[in-house]
């Protein structure tokens, strides 16, 4: 794929990510955070990529490293935001478990 | 699987990303969200597994189960005021994990000239996330005083360094050498650490937001050097959402981006004075404020920093409970530098089981603090001084307030007459509607609990 193909595809995630997260409710934001960081964790393809096909021992043993640190932000992301999110309730679910 | 079907699985990932933040545009559809963008991933993941069908299959999956296993305790063990501290750590790996990907493709022999410069690009900018976020946890952690670290000449070793690394990335271009691969990480490292040393640890939560934009920044141009279009679309989402939330909390603070993050350079530091005011104010004890509050139709709970570090968000709940069983209308005004991190007071109120619906942002709330008979102020100070809008000298005048000031009367709880951290006197405190609770957040709102439910 060439250079401007991929410019395009990153001025077009850009808009959309500004777009999508300028409507964030700002009570979430510590999660925005913590989710976006899962994403990030994607990096997770691309350190995969590097390790298949890296050539000396070093090289080897970085990517695998770097598989680590990458695995650590994706599960560690999306775990860590799905036990805050599920902290948020409605205030009906509230009342519900007071009458337990 | 051919190159097309990579190709549209990425699309129907970039696809689960994006619903995934469309989900955090409200409580009730967040969660669901959150998971989208977890069945995204792992969908990505296996599709890579498939496609490239490594040799090291046995060493790559070995790599992850050990990376799920460390990400999954420290997620399910941190305490959520520690999360600014866990972000941190995460932002730190995620630009670490970049800057090797984009390393490896220089010493991999690429010899693209483009696509050697966006990589040494991704090196400098995963390096200096790295050690950046090192340096923010420290100082989340405490393992590091709070205070700004300038030294005399500091600009002029920083300005040295940055022009060293452009002059050894811009070298790389022509010639990729792995020393100079090297090199160029050295110094970004070092950069990063520099970088985040001046900035005061009231304003870590600005480095925390801009530290994820770049990792963020540092997946895309990983992605632009792979040619890989989902880390592309993945880190750019990321790269608007940090630098989104930079600026809000820059303007929520009053502040330019630039005074925050080289200020301290420039001299002015965050920290200010600590003697405390010797002009008079009104005190009462906890019976005498939870006559107030108990009486009241409609109280708003201003809570600031000094709750979370006082771990009294319990305690302010209880109180919340037991006005609430007497009828009193009960809010929570969120100022969005309350905690350290964007968001963290919601979050950490939400887990003293505070319902949603009832915490309201500084927008959304100043317009109910006028039909307000209590404003209850908890370890907070400079969000509820009214210099911000009077006193154009001051450090924080043009930073938008709560207006507890327009409550029908006010009342502070507080350890001492200490200023802020902007270390400006808060004219409020000695207002004639103002009442002073003095003691530890914690003690103060379990004996007004026992006062309440006494009257």
């Amino acid at each position: 794929m060439d250079g401007v193909a991929l410019l395009t595809v990153f001025v077009l995630a850009a808009i959309v990510g500004y777009e999508v997260i300028s409507k964030v409710s700002a009570t979430l934001h510590t999660p925005l955070m913590s989710g976006t960081n899962a994403i990030s964790g994607i990096v997770l393809v691309g350190t995969i990529i590097v390790a298949a096909t890296a050539e000396s021992a070093v090289a080897v043993t970085l990517a695998l490293i770097a598989v680590a640190l990458a695995t650590v932000n994706l599960v560690g992301g999306f775990l860590v935001t799905d036990r805050m999110l599920e902290m948020f309730r409605r205030p009906r679910e509230q009342q519900e478990r007071g009458h337990e | 699987m051919s190159e097309t079907w990579t190709a549209l699985a990425y699309l129907l990932v970039a696809i689960c990303f994006i619903a995934a933040l469309k989900g955090l545009s409200s409580p009730r559809t967040a969660r669901w969200g959150n998971l989208i963008g977890a069945v995204g991933a792992a969908i990505a993941v296996v599709v890579i597994l498939l496609v490239e069908r490594p040799d090291r299959l046995l060493a790559i999956l070995a790599a992850m189960l050990v990376g799920a296993a460390v990400g999954a305790v420290a997620a399910r063990r941190v305490a959520m005021t520690a999360m600014p501290q866990l972000v941190a750590i995460f932002n730190g790996v995620g630009g670490a994990a970049g800057a090797a990907v984009a390393a490896l493709e220089i010493t991999a022999g690429e010899d693209d000239r483009a696509r050697l410069a966006v990589a040494a690009f991704t090196v400098l900018i995963g390096a200096v996330t790295l050690t950046g976020s090192l340096v923010a946890y420290a100082r989340l952690q405490e393992l590091m005083s709070g205070r700004p670290l300038v030294y005399r000449g500091g600009q002029w070793v920083f300005g040295g360094l940055v022009a060293a690394t452009v002059a050894a990335g811009s070298w790389l271009v022509f010639n990729h050498r792995p020393w100079l691969v090297l090199l160029l990480t050295g110094l970004s490292l070092v950069i990063g650490v520099l970088f985040v040393l001046p900035i005061g640890g009231a304003d870590v939560p600005i480095a925390i937001s801009l530290l994820n934009a770049f990792s963020g920044i540092t997946v895309a141009a990983s992605g632009y050097v792979l040619e890989n279009t989902l880390l592309i679309v993945a880190g750019t989402l990321v790269g608007a959402s940090g630098t989104l939330l930079t600026r809000l909390m820059a303007k929520a603070m009053g502040r330019s981006l630039a005074n925050i993050l080289f200020g301290a350079f420039a001299g002015g530091s965050t920290l200010g004075a600590v003697t405390e005011t010797d002009r008079p104010v009104r005190s009462a004890g906890p019976e005498d404020v939870a006559i107030l509050l108990g009486y009241a139709r409609k109280v708003i709970m201003a809570p600031g920093y000094g709750l979370a570090v006082a771990q009294a968000q319990h305690a302010l709940r209880d109180l919340a409970n037991e006005l609430e069983r007497r009828g009193v209308e009960v809010l929570y005004a969120i100022h969005p530098v309350a905690g350290r991190m964007p968001g963290h007071m919601n979050v950490l109120l939400a887990e003293a089981d505070v319902p949603y619906d009832q915490l309201r942002e500084m927008d959304d709330v100043n317009p109910e603090f006028k039909t307000a008979d209590v404003a209850l102020v908890v370890g907070a100070n400079d969000v509820v001084n009214p210099a911000a809008r009077t006193t154009p000298g001051s450090p924080i005048y043009g930073m938008p307030i709560l207006a507890a000031d327009e409550a029908r009367s006010i009342v502070f709880l507080k350890r001492s007459l200490r200023p802020g951290f902007a270390g400006i006197e808060n004219e409020l405190l000695h207002d004639p509607k103002t009442t002073l609770l003095f003691g530890d957040a914690k003690e103060s709102l379990s004996k007004l609990v026992g006062a309440v439910k006494g009257l």
